[in-house]
């Protein structure tokens, strides 16, 4: 089985406050982690570590054959592979739907697509001093509009499974919250991520709309996306992980299957919190 | 003498093309030094910002940062005729500078003083942005920069071009202690008349009625800028994009 992500002994300190006090998980292709914990223990912290949002003071993170937590690393390359949604959606508010999608692949795509046509021009430019059976081919290259319309046509099509292609224009501010976790949801997707975080993403939604961000989620699972999910919705964690761990006091307190990780829990931490949540 | 004296022999002043093209040079020589202070305080301010707002991993940044917080300290804790009467007089000679241009002087403190200001508007501007913004961009692999650029200050700028219109009204308003370093400007044209007419009344209202206008001709210039920024607030893209989407989503 393909290994994502490999995380050894991750610490983090603010300060004098160690929050993560040795962190090993192993995550692997289409699987489901569900991290849940009392408040305060971490798991934000570790999850936003997993893309150096926050910069990890010790430990590995390995991910596509490097390690994320060595400061030399292209980390903005890594983070395209790696799907961020947040409790706040932090959808750009200065940009529509559609753009909000586009941002980030137009940009990556076209900022490639301009280092190759600097490359052709000085091909071209040599060409001009070399005889006709020597000239050198171009590499091949995209227009600017056909990278713009490939996005635009991917992201539409996104918008469309969620249901929201009308909404293409529509800005932020206009949407509800149910609404705006899926489209932070898809912006992710438009990434072809290898793996998405999920930080309580129904935490700050009205009740009703919780179901909706889930199904989606659920749905995302189906599709086999390497997910790791931080949520205090037992119900859900139960139906879609295929491992859930327990965090407490900065460390893995336990991790099992969703049928032993309920009906057998063995931490005494843990038994106190689950009796306390279900 | 009596109101309609006062009025009459000051608009005779007036009529004269001498004080004519003097009262043109003070209010020309107003207007610049608040112009082009705003612009090298803008220049100032954002070069500090970006220092302040910058992640502070690099040394070089630490040591920048310290250095833009005494600038600041100066110049927002001292008075700008201080500002002018030490440079003109003190800083210039002493670093062997005489014959100076006492204008371009003015637009060099002015602008000095500014970027103090306007730093901290673009500082506070920046701010209050909120920090997921930032975060969001950064997670699906944009480069701060980047993010700055197309999430973070366009959002920012809603915020700073009205503080920074109030910045410009308050530049053009202090323009007046320039005369303590011998500049031209419209208070000391209205001054020199006062002087020669033996009445201080009507220049003074005059002037007074000037600031305004440039006040009032400086918040509509800035109302004007705000609706042009204010664009990203709608709630739907113009209605020809719109139609434009559509058709494409049809095809
Ligand atoms: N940016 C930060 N600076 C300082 N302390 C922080 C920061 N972020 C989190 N912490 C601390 O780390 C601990 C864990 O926080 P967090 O990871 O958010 O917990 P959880 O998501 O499990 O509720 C808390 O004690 C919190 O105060
Ligand atoms: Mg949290």
């Amino acid at each position: 089985m393909e290994t994502i992500l490999n995380v050894k002994s991750l610490k983090k300190s603010f300060g004098d406050n160690e929050v993560l006090k040795g962190v090993d998980l192993q995550v692997n292709k289409g699987e489901v982690i569900v991290i849940i914990g009392p408040s305060g223990c971490g798991k934000s912290t570790f999850l936003r570590c997993l893309n150096c949002l926050e910069d990890p003071t010790g430990g590995e993170i390995i991910f596509d054959g490097e390690n994320l937590v060595d400061m030399k690393v292209d980390i903005n390359k890594h983070r395209q592979k790696i799907g961020m949604v947040f409790q706040h959606f932090n959808l750009f508010n200065n940009k529509n739907i559609l753009d909000n999608i586009t941002l980030a692949p137009n940009h990556i795509k076209l900022t490639k697509r301009n280092k190759i046509a600097t490359k052709n021009f000085f091909i071209k430019f040599g060409n001009l001093f070399r005889k006709t059976q020597n000239k050198k081919p171009l590499l091949e290259v995209k227009t600017k509009k056909e990278i713009k319309a490939e996005n635009e046509q991917k992201a539409l099509a996104l918008l469309e499974k969620i249901g929201l292609q009308d909404k293409a224009t529509a800005y932020p501010s206009t949407l509800s919250g149910g609404q705006k976790q899926r489209i932070a949801i898809v912006r992710a997707l438009a990434m072809d991520p290898k793996v998405m975080l999920f930080d309580e993403p129904t935490s700050a939604l009205d009740p009703e709309m919780v179901g909706e961000v889930l199904e989606l989620i659920k749905d995302l699972a189906k599709e086999g996306m390497t997910m790791v999910i931080v949520t205090h919705e037992m119900g859900f964690a139960k139906e879609v992980a295929s491992k859930i761990i327990f965090m407490d006091g900065g460390v893995i307190k336990e991790e099992n299957p969703p049928k032993t990780f309920f009906e057998n829990p063995k931490d005494e931490r843990l038994k106190e919190f689950l009796s306390k949540v279900l | 003498m009596d109101w309609s004296t006062k009025i009459s022999v000051f608009f005779n002043t007036m009529k004269n093309e001498y004080w004519q093209e003097l009262f043109l040079t003070g209010l020309l020589n107003t207007v610049k030094i608040a112009v082009i202070g705003l612009i090298l305080g803008i220049v100032v301010g954002v070069l500090i910002a970006i220092v302040k707002v910058a992640p502070k991993y690099k040394r070089i940044m630490r040591i920048l940062d310290k250095i833009f917080t005494v600038y600041v300290a100066i110049f927002r804790g001292t008075p700008m005729v201080v500002q002018l009467l030490l440079t003109y007089y003190v800083l210039l000679p002493i670093m062997g500078f005489s014959a100076v241009d006492p204008l371009v002087v003015g637009y060099i403190v002015f602008g000095l003083n500014s970027g103090a200001y306007v730093s901290e508007i673009m500082r506070g501007g920046i701010n209050s942005v909120d920090a997921g913004q930032m975060e969001a961009g950064r997670a699906v692999g944009l480069g701060y920069g980047t993010t700055m650029l197309k999430i973070v200050i366009p959002q920012a700028i809603k915020n700073i071009v009205p503080t920074l219109g109030n910045e410009f009204i308050t530049l053009i308003k202090e323009t007046s202690v320039v005369s303590f370093i011998t500049v031209y400007d419209l208070y000391t044209v209205m001054r020199a008349i006062a002087g020669k007419n033996y009445d201080s009344m009507i220049p003074y209202i005059c002037m007074a009625l000037v600031y305004i206008v440039l006040v009032l001709l400086i918040t509509l210039l800035v109302k004007g800028v705000e609706k042009l920024f204010a664009k990203s607030d709608r709630k739907t893209t113009s209605l020809v994009q719109k139609k434009k989407r559509k058709a494409k989503v049809e095809k």
